[in-house]
């Protein structure tokens, strides 16, 4: 058992199993093909349905052939707005800010290309899908506006979740005209689609007013209860399973369109029915990171102290629903500045509703701000890592509360250190490797909030010493099946193979949504809540029960390890939990958890994971393509449940770091205002040739103030930082500033 | 997917009696034709599944004392073949160049001919697109054309062919052997590829119901082994299709150039061979100047088919580099990353 004077106290207490750097409990089922995701579900009796989608982007349907497609051998139905069920409520009502609008066959409008307009549903999948191609849309079109150039800029009421528009401290405008250099940049990024790897699948199955859905979400509870209000029948009527997600990204969060359309297909035919999305239909109902343009403009004194930053966004959301890009949000956090000015505007294009994308916000702002800051630091003629230690954020800028923990410089010192850092010339264009190829180095900062929602578990430890530990949480390929049930051990003080770890389920307690982050803090703390609960329960048993070698230790208190208490003033004094069951006569004792953010905490303290990241690219003089060849992260945030799992999340996170900064967007036909690569052949993520070498140091830090745990979220930071680092790296190895994202090699000729 | 027929013959007669119906189509690899139906980009009546037929899978020596590789062949197998990537070193590179492991392993040599544009507009059955639907239009001009043609385009169709195998086969001058209602014959693969012209919606020189049954090289291609490379510009490390590629080919004797080719890829509706640059070429001395004049020539008459203008100027330096690294050496085996310019040198000494 780890006794370190490190750990924090519940861990010391409780731990064996987090920190261990375990593999994965589901990792047996996902190598043998043998984990079921919601589309391997063949319920007797099952259709299959393919969804119609629109490929104009503003207009109304003029004319389906219905007929056509209902003649077609095995389909069975064709549902259109004319025989779709209904709804108890108007799907473009937001009864909440997280119940965005649905496009689920209301009315003829259409607002965005790939919008569904039809639903066929048939025998076979074959049959289904040829029946989308026989309904042979007739559209009456109007030219729709897709750019950031079309439309009339507003301010929007909020932006993210439901942050201010506008924010500001001391006077910008008077500080950049003060200050002793300026620097002023636009960046532009573009539309970008989540891309799970598992596409939006749903299989209902109704049984009278009840249904039961296999579908991939991140917030099983906020699913069941929107698909509730939409259908008007009880929350509880409804069972929805969700072991597996192939990936979310943002884009499960919600219960989207196409998913409520499999319900009401399986509605409209009284049996069960699969819909599972086709690739390129993942490019317009189920979200997308909206584009933005963001004007930076930083004034520094002489000595390179920053005096202002002034972060403009211009970003857009659909013409019928708000999501905003809150992307210069990061502006507040990260660099000390006595006056900060951010402000978002937006347009209204004829697109689907941009959504969460993993790290809303922070990616895109992330990648403007490190590469304005990069270029003032080469203005001052400092080190872009001089630079921003030199403007390193004491308390966090915005709002002056000290962080709850901050552990950035030593991310940068030792992301440094193992990058080799100290030897960057400052100047561009100054090294080439062996072969001849520029070489560059860039750093960027990451960060990300550490946020916490509500959650809910259940603990149960059994008369044979077992425990059972349940919450509704959602394994997305983070390893929340790993990392919560080693926190589930720990809370019940066993070895992780007497512990059951359910999860993935709505009848389970509400994990909260896995997103933002923030999910092995919420659902984690919950479960450790339920352990302590039933500990707490065996102890008062065994405290009373004057049989046991615990009794009467009440002042002194008990530890439990390994499945006995212990006396915390004489530890060879114990009983086993089988033991204080036994007595007692309890065939089981249950405990409950809950978690929630602390708004005390919240109020004095500013809560956030940090990291560097360094990258190395190499560009060919002549042909400008672009190869990184190196990156080094170094994040801290917290305590550490388990490092494999943390590693592969920071690995991933800074992948798609390089993503952001070289490959993705949206290449969107701005006549039509359909998206032209909707397929993973043209739309390039990585491939594993374009990842060389990605280290990610786990960076010590503790703090007393999140949470009882000290856990922080790791599944996002890693984007930021990232992008901006190769950005940077591309400029140092070409002497060329590329504002223009992703960086293409005709940008560098 | 539409339903369709599904035939399987036995033998090139059944298969050319089958394949003579009208919205017939041949189905070897079904990499490219396969997603075409599913998008319904592509909508035949009848495939014929050529993958059974005898005698089409083997490469052997021809008669002509080139080398002969059947139309079934499939790319992984080609690329891999030891002796053939030693005699036909950039052809291999290319093979290897293109697609996705998963994808060479099954798309064949006689599929690869035949494969079409991947331009968007080809792939997306809404849009306007002569070469999908003649006379409809075409949507690329004045939308997303970032990577179409700079070469040979017409009004009609900006597309381009997105081969890299073919780029290397035309500077080698391979020949492609068809089979067809009429009796066998053969052409030479830079004929095989049509311009747009006013009719993008005929791509090759084949007639309904002809059939690719093989490719040549002749006696000549080996020649160029010691100095033989194909590089390929594009946009991720792999599995990406090419932005500009070129494939160069040199035959030196006394330090100077007795024979050259260069063919370039991505940018026409064909591999885009470049005879004036070839004959440029005889006599010179290898080096920067003289390749970087043949490329000049090799893009006369470049013009951009809408924001590709970047292309044309990459790929006069594609080309140089193609030229410089083939003047370098053929290197021992196919680098790691092929065709990858982050393979080799950038300044490229000569005879390294």
């Amino acid at each position: 058992m780890p006794d370190s004077a490190n750990m924090a106290p519940m861990q010391r207490r409780h731990g064996s199993s987090i920190g261990q750097p375990l593999t994965r409990q589901d990792g047996f089922l996902k190598v043998t093909g043998t984990a079921r995701y919601a589309a391997d579900n063949n319920p007797p009796g099952l259709l299959h349905a393919v969804l119609a989608t629109s490929r104009v982007a503003r207009g109304r349907v003029a004319a389906l052939d219905v007929a056509a497609a209902l003649a077609h051998p095995g389909v069975v139905e064709v549902m259109t707005p004319a025989n779709r069920p209904p709804l108890a409520i108007d799907p473009d009502e937001r009864t909440s800010p997280f119940a965005f609008k649905l496009d689920v066959l209301q009315n003829d409008r259409i607002r965005y290309a790939g919008q569904p307009i039809a639903v066929v549903i048939a025998e076979t999948l074959e049959a289904a899908t040829d029946g989308t191609r026989l309904l042979a849309p007739r559209y009456e079109t109007e030219a729709p506006q897709v750019s950031l150039e079309d439309g009339e800029p507003f301010t929007p009421p909020v932006v993210g979740p439901g942050y201010p528009a506008e924010e500001q401290k001391g006077d910008a405008e008077a500080a950049l005209a003060a200050a002793a250099r300026h620097v002023e940049a636009r960046y532009e990024t573009p539309s970008q689609y989540h891309n799970a790897m598992e596409p939006h699948g749903i299989v209902a199955s109704w049984d009278g007013d009840r249904l039961t859905l296999d579908t991939p979400t991140q917030g099983l509870a906020i699913a069941q209860m929107r698909a509730a209000e939409l259908l008007g029948i009880p929350a509880e009527h409804i069972h929805i399973r969700s072991p597996f997600l192939g990936g979310g990204f943002g884009s499960k969060g919600l219960l989207a369109g196409p998913q409520m359309l499999g319900i009401l297909a399986a509605r409209l035919v009284g049996r069960p029915v699969k819909l599972v999305l086709q690739r390129p239909q993942m490019y317009g109902p189920v979200g997308h990171r909206a584009a933005t343009r963001q004007t930076l403009r930083l004034g520094v004194d002489e000595n390179g102290a920053l005096q202002a930053i002034d972060h403009h966004v211009l970003t857009h959301s659909s013409r019928f629903d708000d999501f905003f890009e809150p992307a210069a949000g990061v502006s507040h956090t990260l660099y000390a500045s006595p006056a900060i000015r951010t402000r978002h505007e937006a347009v209204r294009l004829d697109v689907g509703t941009p959504m969460f994308m993993r790290a809303p916000g922070e990616a895109s702002g992330s990648i403007a701000l490190e590469s304005a800051i990069d270029e003032m630091a080469w203005a001052c003629g400092m080190d872009p890592l001089a630079f921003r230690l030199k403007n390193y954020a004491e308390v966090e800028p915005i709002s002056g509360k000290p962080f709850s923990s901050k552990a950035l410089r030593d991310c940068y010192a030792q992301g440094a250190e193992r990058f080799g850092w100290a030897t960057r010339p400052l100047a561009p264009r100054q090294m080439r490797d062996e072969a001849g190829f520029l070489v560059g180095w860039g750093v960027g900062t990451a960060t990300f909030p550490a946020l916490m929602f509500q959650a809910q578990a259940r603990a149960v430890l059994r008369q044979d010493g077992s425990g059972v530990v349940e919450t509704g949480a959602h394994d997305m390929g983070q390893g929340a099946w790993t990392a919560l049930a080693q926190i589930a051990a720990d809370g019940l003080a066993l070895p992780l193979e007497r512990v059951e770890f359910h999860a993935g389920d709505s009848r389970l307690p509400d994990a909260g949504i896995a997103g933002g982050s923030g999910h092995t803090a919420t659902a984690g703390m919950a479960i450790h809540g339920a352990g302590a609960d039933v500990v707490a329960k065996l102890a008062a048993l065994a405290m009373d029960d004057e049989r046991s070698p615990l009794f009467g230790a009440h002042n002194a208190g008990v530890v439990a390890r390994g499945g006995r208490l212990h006396r915390r003033d004489d530890e060879s004094r114990s009983d086993s939990y089988e033991d204080i069951l036994q007595r007692a006569g309890l065939a089981e004792i249950e405990g409950r958890g809950s978690s929630a953010s602390d708004p005390a905490a919240q109020a004095a303290y500013a809560m956030h994971a940090h990291g560097a990241v360094f990258a190395e690219v190499k560009v060919d003089p002549e042909l400008g393509q672009v190869r990184v060849t190196r990156m080094v992260g170094a994040f801290a945030a917290g305590t550490i449940i388990n490092p494999r799992m943390v590693q592969s999340q920071y690995y991933g996170g800074m992948i798609w770091g390089l993503s952001f900064a070289l490959l993705e967007g949206a290449a969107m036909d701005h006549r039509s205002g359909r998206v032209m690569n909707g397929d993973l052949a043209e739309y390039h993520v990585p491939v594993n040739a374009d990842v060389p070498s990605v280290e990610a140091i786990l960076v010590e830090e503790r703090d007393p103030h999140v949470n009882a745990l000290g856990i922080k979220g790791v599944g996002e930071i890693g984007i930021t930082g990232s992008a901006g680092a190769i950005a940077n790296a591309v400029w140092h190895a070409t002497g060329r500033r590329v504002r223009r994202f992703p960086v293409s090699l005709d940008q560098l000729l | 997917m539409k339903p369709f027929e599904y035939l399987r013959p036995g033998s090139i007669a059944e298969a050319l009696a089958a394949g003579a119906a009208p919205g017939a189509a041949y189905l070897a690899g079904g990499t490219n034709l396969l997603d075409l139906m599913k998008g319904g980009a592509s909508l035949p009546d009848r495939l014929v599944d050529i993958t059974r037929l005898p005698g089409l899978d083997r490469v052997e020596p021809a008669a002509d004392g080139g080398l002969r590789i059947g139309a079934l062949v499939r790319n992984a197998t080609l690329a891999h073949d030891p002796g053939f990537a030693r005699a036909y070193p950039a052809v291999a590179e290319a093979l290897l160049s293109g697609a996705s492991a998963q994808l060479r392993n099954a798309a064949t040599v006689g599929g690869n001919l035949v494969q079409r544009t991947r331009c968007a507009y080809f792939y997306d059955p809404t849009s306007a697109c002569n070469k999908r639907r003649p006379g409809s239009g075409c949507d690329a001009r004045g939308g997303e054309n970032r990577l179409h043609a700079v070469l040979g385009w017409s009004e009609h169709c900006i597309a381009t062919h997105p081969s890299d195998f073919c780029v290397a086969l035309a500077a080698l001058g391979a020949v492609v052997e068809i089979a067809g209602p009429a009796g066998p014959r053969e052409v030479l693969l830079e004929d095989f590829h049509r311009l747009p012209g006013d009719a993008p919606e005929r791509e090759t020189v084949l007639e309904p119901g002809e059939l690719v049954t093989a490719l040549r090289l002749p006696p000549d291609a080996a020649g160029f082994a010691a100095h033989a490379r194909y590089i390929k510009l594009r946009e991720r490390t792999s599995y990406a299709f090419a932005v500009v590629s070129a494939a160069a080919a040199l035959r030196l004797e006394g330090g100077v150039i007795a024979e050259a080719r260069l063919a370039l890829g991505a940018v026409a509706l064909k591999p885009w061979r470049a005879h004036g640059a070839e004959r440029l070429l005889v006599g010179r001395t290898p080096g920067p100047e003289a390749f970087r004049q043949a490329a000049e020539l090799a893009l006369e008459g470049a013009t951009p088919s809408g924001d590709n203008g970047f292309k044309i100027e990459l790929a006069r330096r594609i080309a140089t580099r193609a030229l410089l690294l083939a003047a370098a050496g053929t290197p021992e085996r196919v680098p790691a990353l092929p065709a990858s310019p982050f393979s080799h040198p950038v300044g490229v000494p000569l005879h390294a």
